[in-house]
């Protein structure tokens, strides 16, 4: 087992004496080792932060390229490249963190190791898991990884971003489009919505005689009426939004038919975009800190697991309580997480989080919206500030609107650059 | 012996970097705040009193703004006091 440095003794040594106190191979050999899994929002951001606060930090990912979600909607509406979403590690390799490109498939909580699909193991001191989502393919009858070809989800960015894409290029001017989106909780809770908007407004740019039928599992959603003023105001007789009460949640989808089955009804689309149930990715179950909900409950002051000890979890794969599952909020809990795990590893106890985290949705190019939330630990869980946070004024200004929507740009400018930057 | 005196100083300079442990909070700002040359504003031209009366105005809506307001509400005063000493001692570094 590796011995961490006591931080305060370091810190004292250094100010004390610039000679003799520690001998730098000692301090070479003391370094605590962190691992973090999943290079997203969640564990790039917190893999810098880490090697920032003086771990020695590994970072497996699966992929040598990221592709981000943030902004993605913007792709299928046809109005972004690809390549602005696509991010590599060569500034996290460059600052000094350890980058293993490959699978994690196994995580030894008693004996403190990860194992890779390549048959390597890599030892830690503490781990962090930041695997994002899988798609439940179990959850809803006739979705399947052969179903995602047809219908695709675009939930995980990428080649299924650009199916969608050009499934929408291709389609006849008159055919109907036809999204399906899940119950709470998932990936991004705006995201649906915003990428509806943007649907509806490449239809009513580019396939006037088209239609948009957006079928819900649920009845309410985040920054709704913004959404639907917007709709009104701009999509009236193309986007027609069915909730839960009438009849919108999915049962099944068929796809040799391209038909979404409800509750009340069978809807045919020319394009179907599914976004299905979600969970933790899967190796958050294989290590055994997810619940039978597929997420992975955490202390909402450490964001330890609350079921497998030295093994913190941030990001879409936790539960975070008031927290959406956000790029911004992974990258908050990241950093937050770093200095927990640094003070852990010190012998010291954790500072207390106060986090904040910010959804800009675009509903039309120049019009953006947001909602915000500053959260703490209350009750045992990461519970909404009281009193602070919301969404963006019902009643604004085009240039307000149009604000946000540039403000919205240098967010992700902004959380990109920390993430994957060479900064 | 410098050298090694350089390389001991070097492996403890982040540990010495992170005992000024963000107050609560002010992690976050980061989120928007940081990176220069975008539409958000920086804040590594203000001085942390600035920092602080620019968060009370946001708080009370004395000033306007597309999302500070909301964001300004979810902290107290000296909280807010806390981040804007850490913020300007940070940015200001060279
Ligand atoms: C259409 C859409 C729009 C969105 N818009 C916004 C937005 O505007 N603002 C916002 O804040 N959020 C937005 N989001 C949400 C955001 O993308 C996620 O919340 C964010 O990516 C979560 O970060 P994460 O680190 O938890 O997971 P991810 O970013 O998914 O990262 C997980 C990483 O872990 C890797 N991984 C998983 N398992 C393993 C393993 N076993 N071994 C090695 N590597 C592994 C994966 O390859 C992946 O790279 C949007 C999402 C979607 C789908
Ligand atoms: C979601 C993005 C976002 C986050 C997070 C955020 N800000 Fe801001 N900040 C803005 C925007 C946008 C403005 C411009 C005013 C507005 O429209 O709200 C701004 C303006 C400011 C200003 C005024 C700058 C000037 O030039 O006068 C200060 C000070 C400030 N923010 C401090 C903070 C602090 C402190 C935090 C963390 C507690 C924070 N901000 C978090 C987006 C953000």
């Amino acid at each position: 087992m590796t011995v961490s440095i006591n931080r305060r003794k370091a810190i004292a040594g250094i100010a004390a004496s610039t000679t003799t106190l520690f001998a730098p191979a000692v301090l070479a050999q003391t370094k605590p080792r962190v691992i973090v899994i999943g290079g997203g929002f969640g564990g790039a951001s917190c893999a810098r932060a880490l090697h920032a606060g003086g771990m020695a930090v590994t970072l497996i990912e699966a992929d040598a390229r990221y592709v981000a979600c943030p902004f993605s909607n913007l792709v299928i509406h046809g109005s972004r490249d690809i390549g602005l979403q696509t991010f590599g590690y060569e500034g996290l390799r460059k600052s000094g963190i350890d980058i293993v490109i490959g699978r994690a498939t196994t995580v030894d909580t008693d004996r403190k190791n990860v194992g890779l699909a390549d048959g390597k193991t890599l030892a830690y001191d503490r781990l962090v898991l930041a695997p994002g989502i899988d798609i439940r393919f179990d959850a809803l009858p006739g979705y399947s990884e052969a179903a995602q070809e047809i219908m695709p989800h675009a939930w995980k960015a990428g080649t299924q971003t650009l199916r969608l894409r050009r499934q929408l290029e291709a389609m006849d001017d008159g055919g109907t489009v036809i999204m399906s989106i899940p119950a709470n909780p998932y990936r991004c809770p705006p995201g649906p919505y915003e990428r509806a908007s943007l649907i509806a407004h490449y239809l009513k740019t580019s396939k006037p005689k088209s239609k948009l039928i957006v079928l819900d599992a649920k009845d309410t959603f985040s920054k709704q009426r913004l959404f639907q003023n917007a709709w009104k105001e701009m999509y009236d007789g193309i986007l027609e939004y069915v909730p839960l009460a009438s009849g919108g949640k999915t049962t099944e989808v068929i796809p040799a038919e391209m038909t979404v089955v409800t509750e009340f009804a069978r809807h045919k689309g020319a394009v179907v975009n599914v976004i299905p149930p979600q969970r933790a990715g899967a190796i958050a179950a294989a290590a055994g800190v997810a619940d039978r909900s597929g997420w992975c409950p955490i202390n909402p002051v450490t964001l330890e697991s609350q079921l497998k000890p030295s093994v913190h979890v941030i990001g879409d794969a936790s539960i975070a309580g008031a927290m959406p599952k956000s790029a911004f909020a992974a990258n908050a809990q990241a950093k937050h997480c770093a200095a927990a795990v640094v003070a852990l590893l010190g012998g010291e106890t954790s500072p207390s989080p106060k986090l904040i985290n910010t959804c800009y949705s675009i509903v039309a190019p120049d019009y953006g919206i947001s909602v915000a939330g500053v959260y703490q630990p209350a009750n045992g869980i990461l519970a909404d500030v009281p009193n602070s946070g919301g969404a963006s004024p019902v009643n604004a200004s085009a240039a307000f609107r149009a604000q946000e929507a540039a403000y919205a740009d240098a967010w992700f400018t902004t959380i990109t650059a920390y993430a994957f930057g060479n900064a | 012996m410098t050298r090694f005196l350089t390389a001991a100083v070097f492996c403890l300079l982040p540990f010495l970097a992170s005992a000024q442990v963000a107050p609560p909070g002010a992690e976050s700002c980061g989120g928007c705040h940081g990176v220069p040359g975008t539409a958000l504003p920086a804040l590594s031209q203000l001085k942390s009193d600035q920092i602080a009366i620019a968060m009370a105005d946001f708080r009370k809506g004395a000033r306007e703004a597309t999302v500070m307001d909301r964001i300004a509400k979810g902290f107290s005063e000296p909280e807010t006091e806390a981040i804007a000493k850490w913020l300007a001692a940070r940015e200001h570094r060279p």
